[in-house]
């Protein structure tokens, strides 16, 4: 049997659970959970009707009715802590990440990164350098949240790590390119927000359309790279 | 066959049991905001409990109805009519064509529940027809009811037998309204309940949260005198859910409700029971409550026992509807 990581399951509220690694933004941690949140996805089981990955930790909401309409005496918390309990301590083989990272322009422009003076003042760097940092590492998604589509992605270099505005924007327009602390992230549609940010993407993060609305997914890794005003016009 | 909105409400959207299976995409389930209420309309029309309903609030809309069409409204009672006559709640009615509902008056409640035996023919976006109002998908076109929206549905009854000459004949099966008193709302502890001093936990069990203006669909502000926390530990973001309830860093609470965002980075102080939901949805800014624990296996209980309900409703509306149809034949 595979000694898990530490983890804690609690109940989030009575029709969903929680799997909690800790309180950190961790790759490895978060391997952690999107292994778990696969192996569920896999089980197809028909009374879970959601998975939730986040960057530690990971919700399971579960049909209540379903699940005591088979097995009347135990309670739904406890069978769907236990199913959890005997996957985390499966062995588990090593992953094959044959990922590709995906590639996603952005126009740094000045007209397009309202705070990328801010930024490179903040840190002491020059525009370039800040696009520099930020287009070199290989991003993780840890998880998608807060909006239909919007990846959390990191880790940004420390160098560029800016924190969020304290009063955020009423309207940050689709496609912003942003940086909170250690995450960088794309808004996938017009919204307010807090984000720093220091690009614009012609890419489209969420198109309700397609059968597959949106682009990014947790697990995928996200690379990014400079294009100019024109090419982003032109896109 | 089809209902048209002949003066559009403040917000009457298309929802259903919501749009499950697409939380970890930042997609949220969204659905009725009193999924009992919802349930329940459905129930007494013999359908599914998730089926497509319009979710009104007040002024609510003028619809009329263009095909004789059974309906059953349930939730907030706004003083519906028909022709200027009144109806009630959750008891079927059957409507021949070009009759007028309007509500006239709110009495209790935030959002009303319109169900139709017929099935609403809409497409569904990701398997559900609830209306994402963020990312203007689903439901009807992915926005609230406007003026002019005509609505079609896939099947057509002749109830002429039954109606003749008559723009609406209330039907004989329904549900009591329920007692309607000052709520206490039932919580189980939230996963990060024990960040509360001594002090906040017990303040939070007794004392009256006001419901406050800047509230919706996404969820409620609630006021009250604020909660101490005995750490000032930053949390990073964790999944969330309908019914929790969050503590901002001022002390003061967020009650998230159907339309809230999938994660979120405040500690998770509560989280309301499932069957206690509906009373937060009938809620208006100004409204009082207080909080009460429960323990999970009496709220796990409960929830079955509210669904159990809504079946044996369905069952035996499904019955007697079927008797009506085939005796009309």
């Amino acid at each position: 049997m595979a000694e898990p990581h530490p983890y804690q399951i609690t109940s989030l509220g009575d029709a969903a659970l929680l799997v909690q690694f800790g309180n950190t933004i961790d790759e490895g941690i978060n391997q952690k959970v999107l292994q778990l949140f696969r192996k569920l996805q896999a089980l197809q089981l028909h009374y879970i009707t959601d998975v939730v990955p986040a960057y530690s930790s990971l919700a399971v909401y579960y049909d209540v009715y379903q699940l005591l309409q088979k097995e009347k005496g135990f309670k739904a918390f406890e069978f769907v802590a236990q199913l959890l309990k005997d996957i985390l301590h499966q062995p588990t083989a090593e992953e094959v990440q044959s990922h590709n990272a995906i590639e996603i322009p952005v126009c740094y422009a000045p007209a397009w990164a309202p705070d990328m003076e801010a930024v490179a003042l903040q840190k002491n760097l020059s525009i370039e350098d800040v696009i520099s940092l930020h287009t070199t590492p290989q991003y993780t998604v840890y998880m998608i949240g807060f909006l239909p589509g919007f990846a959390y992605m990191g880790k940004v270099d420390s160098r560029i790590a800016v924190e969020r505005h304290v009063q955020p924007r009423l309207q940050i327009e689709a496609g912003s390119v942003g940086i909170a602390g250690l995450q960088t992230g794309i808004y996938p549609l017009t919204s307010p927000g807090g984000w720093q940010i220091i690009g614009r993407t012609p890419i489209s993060l969420f198109q309700k359309e397609q059968p597959s609305p949106v682009r990014l997914q947790p697990g995928d890794k996200v690379q990014f790279y400079a294009i100019t005003e024109n090419e982003f016009k032109n896109y | 066959m089809s209902l048209r909105i002949i003066k559009p409400g403040i917000l009457d959207t298309v929802q259903d049991g919501g749009r499950h299976g697409y939380r970890h995409l930042g997609i949220n389930p969204g659905g009725a905001m009193d999924s009992f209420s919802a349930g329940l309309a459905n129930a007494l029309l013999g359908k599914e409990g998730g089926a497509a309903v319009i979710e009104m609030h007040f002024p609510a809309p003028h619809i009329v109805f263009e095909a004789p069409t059974m309906i059953c409204m349930t939730g907030a009672d706004f003083s519906p009519e028909l022709d200027n006559i009144p109806i009630p709640l959750n008891q079927p009615v059957i409507i021949n064509k070009n009759t007028l509902l309007t509500f006239t008056k709110r009495v209790w409640g935030a959002c009303c529940y319109l169900a139709i035996l017929h099935t609403f023919s809409i497409e569904k976006w990701l398997n559900s027809y609830s209306t994402h109002l963020k990312a203007k998908a689903g439901g009807f076109r992915g926005r609230a009811l406007q003026k002019g929206d005509v609505i079609p549905f896939v099947e057509y009854y002749d109830f002429s037998d039954l109606l003749g000459e008559k723009p609406f004949c209330v039907l004989p099966w329904k549900v009591p309204v329920p007692e309607r008193k000052r709520s206490v709302i039932q919580f189980i502890k939230g996963a990060e309940w024990d960040l509360l001093t001594r002090e906040a936990k017990a303040l939070f069990g007794k004392e009256l949260f006001t419901m406050a203006p800047q509230s919706d669909r996404m969820g409620y502000r609630l006021q009250g005198k604020p909660l101490k926390t005995s750490t000032k530990e930053q949390l990073i973001s964790t999944p969330v859910a309908f019914g929790t309830v969050q503590l901002l860093p001022n002390g003061q609470t967020i009650l998230l409700m159907a339309d809230h965002q999938t994660t979120g980075g405040y500690p998770k102080i509560a989280q309301v029971a499932s069957v206690h939901l509906p009373l937060l949805a009938q809620m208006q800014p100004g409204a009082t409550f207080s909080f009460s624990e429960v323990n999970l296996q009496t709220a796990e209980r409960e929830l079955w026992q509210q669904k159990h309900y809504l079946q044996q409703v369905k069952s035996a509306s499904q019955f007697k509807i079927e008797k009506l149809l085939h005796a009309n034949l």
